[in-house]
């Protein structure tokens, strides 16, 4: 477990410098969902190089599209992008597109960056896997701000109607979005109770906890004939001293010494 | 002479198809009955998903059921499908280029009672500006069970336009061949006139050119079932041998058959041209025959717009 927090770490040193080198990114919903990348992608998923052409096989969709680059960050970890190329984030002719584009990059299950989408296609791709009678599973992460998004509550009651057992959403629970803190600009509060009266399991997680994440996605395999949702409890900006729930930094590049700071907190180069 | 609407193919269609390929699968948004997607599900009921009234889920869910190997026929009113969830269908379908086959149904005027709300006429031109997508609208029953044959074997999204009202067979010949792309020549006329119209105007042109027959005016009548992508060498080949290009469509004259018939010619072969579609309004209740007319579709209105435009 002890190198997993330094693949998470990593990570986000790649995803701070990912922003830096573009000018341009959201740091803070990175950051918030590294650890959970790293849970799904190293600990729970069957995903590997040699069936990643595969359609047989668990699949992940980005829906909060911004968090780029820690989708990209644990892409390369696996070894699916050369690290070398992070560095080519959001420039131009670059495979890793300012938000994720299936076409363009290998290991990216679903384009996204239009929120609240991301949801209907894990439902598609689990009716699919219904249909297919096999074992696989499709894992979402979505924002908390984007539940502001109506498509997400349709998803949300076509997934309990079709008993999506084989469906597990995974809300990045940071409490900021855009124009500041959720309650004040869209209260979606209590978001386990308004999931689990659609007809959800709900379970709540310390989402930088990349053991507990992955006990709670191990769980969501037994419970039957239900999607699961994991409300995972994380902090904006997480690992950067000066971007720890700062909504300012959700999409704002860091300049050269803001990135020699974050470096340091993440303990250096 | 057949007459039946080309959602009733449409729904014919699917069904004859899924009992063909066990990949495809519909989609609908609570109109089942009416899209005639209700056919595929009395032969394959497992395989026919109702999405309730939530029809930007249902895109996505189309798109996600792609991405895992299916074709997916996803359903509802065009009006729906691509206003309601134009940013669906250009994000999680075109952008992510799947195989999804959006089957709108009660587009144009010709959806009648219900009003301007349900009559689409902004579709072809949202659908067309998408990158990727393909943009077909059959004249026909005939044609509406070729086009779904056809989009089943073609790989990518495509956007296909139906219509609530019978229309009559027009490609009766024995010859009639669909193929994604290519026009179909309907009439070879005699005078220096194209017609060049889509979906139910094909059938309104061809009544036109009765009367406009027995004052003189031949034209040649060309059918483009597929908008997008544009079969642009017919439409210049047709040009070259006419003074006057008349484009007939229910689809308001911005940004829809007409404009890509005019935006081929003015790089080619520029022509005057007669654009026959609605003229930047919304519709209104009545029955279709009286709306079509009231709006300048109609066979007696195109007679009229015709002999005004080539003197």
């Amino acid at each position: 477990m002890e190198d997993l927090k330094l693949v998470a770490n990593n990570m986000r040193k790649n995803i701070v410098k990912m922003v830096h080198n573009a000018k341009a990114g959201h740091p803070g919903g990175s950051l918030s969902c590294t650890d959970i990348l790293v849970a799904l992608y190293f600990n729970v998923m069957n995903i590997d190089k040699n069936n990643l052409n595969d359609t047989r096989r668990d699949k992940l969709v980005m829906s909060k599209g911004h968090a780029s680059p820690a989708l990209y960050a644990v892409l390369a970890e696996k070894g699916f992008i050369p690290e070398e190329e992070l560095m080519t984030f959001r420039l131009i002719n670059s495979r890793l597109q300012g938000h994720p584009s299936r076409k363009n990059c290998p290991g990216v299950d679903m384009s996204t960056g239009s929120l609240g989408q991301g949801l209907s296609v894990g439902v598609g791709m689990s009716i699919a896997n219904k249909l297919d009678n096999n074992e696989f599973r499709t894992y979402v992460i979505c924002g908390d701000g984007e539940c502001d998004e109506g498509q997400i509550w349709e998803a949300a009651m076509a997934a309990a109607h079709y008993k999506l057992d084989n469906l597990l959403l995974v809300v990045d629970h940071n409490g900021l979005q855009i124009d500041g803190r959720n309650e004040d600009v869209m209260n979606t509060a209590p978001l386990g109770e308004k999931f689990a009266s659609f007809g959800w399991n709900v379970f709540g997680v310390d989402g930088h906890d990349i053991d507990a994440v992955t006990e709670a996605c191990k769980a969501a395999e037994q419970i039957k004939d239900k999607p699961t949702v994991i409300i995972a409890e994380t902090v904006k900006g997480k690992g950067v001293s000066f971007m720890e729930n700062q909504a300012g930094w959700h999409g704002k590049a860091p300049n050269d010494e803001e990135l020699a700071q974050a470096l340091k907190d993440l303990g250096g180069e | 002479m057949a007459k039946i609407a080309t959602r009733e193919a449409y729904g014919k269609a699917l069904a004859a198809l899924a009992l063909e390929n066990p990949k495809v699968v519909a989609l609908d948004a609570d109109l089942a009955a009416s899209t005639k997607t209700i056919e595929l599900k009395k032969v394959a009921p497992e395989r026919h998903f109702d999405m309730g009234i939530a029809e930007a889920n249902m895109m996505g869910v189309a798109a996600g059921m792609a991405a895992n190997g299916y074709i997916p026929f996803a359903s509802t009113f065009a009006v729906f499908a691509s206003g309601r969830a134009y940013d669906q269908i250009r994000t999680s379908i075109a952008y992510a280029n799947m195989n999804v086959k959006i089957g709108a149904t009660h587009a144009g005027l010709t959806v009648g009672e219900d009003g301007a709300t349900h009559q689409m006429l902004e579709d072809i031109a949202l659908m067309r500006a998408i990158p990727g997508m393909t943009v077909i609208q059959p004249a026909d029953g005939i044609e509406t069970y070729a086009t779904i044959k056809a989009v089943a074997e073609y790989k990518g999204p495509v956007y296909i336009r139906l219509g609530r009202a019978a229309v009559e067979d027009i490609n009766t010949s024995p010859d009639y061949k669909f193929e994604i792309g290519k026009g179909v020549v309907v009439h070879e006329g005699t005078s220096p006139v194209t017609f060049v119209a889509t979906g139910v105007m094909v059938a309104e042109a061809l009544k036109a050119m009765e009367q406009l027959k027995e004052q003189g005016i031949d034209p040649t009548l060309i059918n483009i079932h597929t908008i997008k992508p544009l079969d642009e060498e017919l439409i210049i080949k047709y040009a070259e041998k006419s003074e006057y290009i008349v484009s007939l469509e229910e689809h308001t004259v911005m940004g829809g058959l007409g404009s890509a018939v005019a935006e081929v010619l003015a790089k080619n072969c520029p022509r005057k041209q007669l654009f026959i579609g609605v003229q930047d309004v919304f519709g209104e209740s009545g029955t279709p025959g009286p709306l079509l007319d009231k709006y300048g579709l109609s066979a007696n209105k195109i007679v009229e717009k015709v002999t005004e435009f080539v003197k």
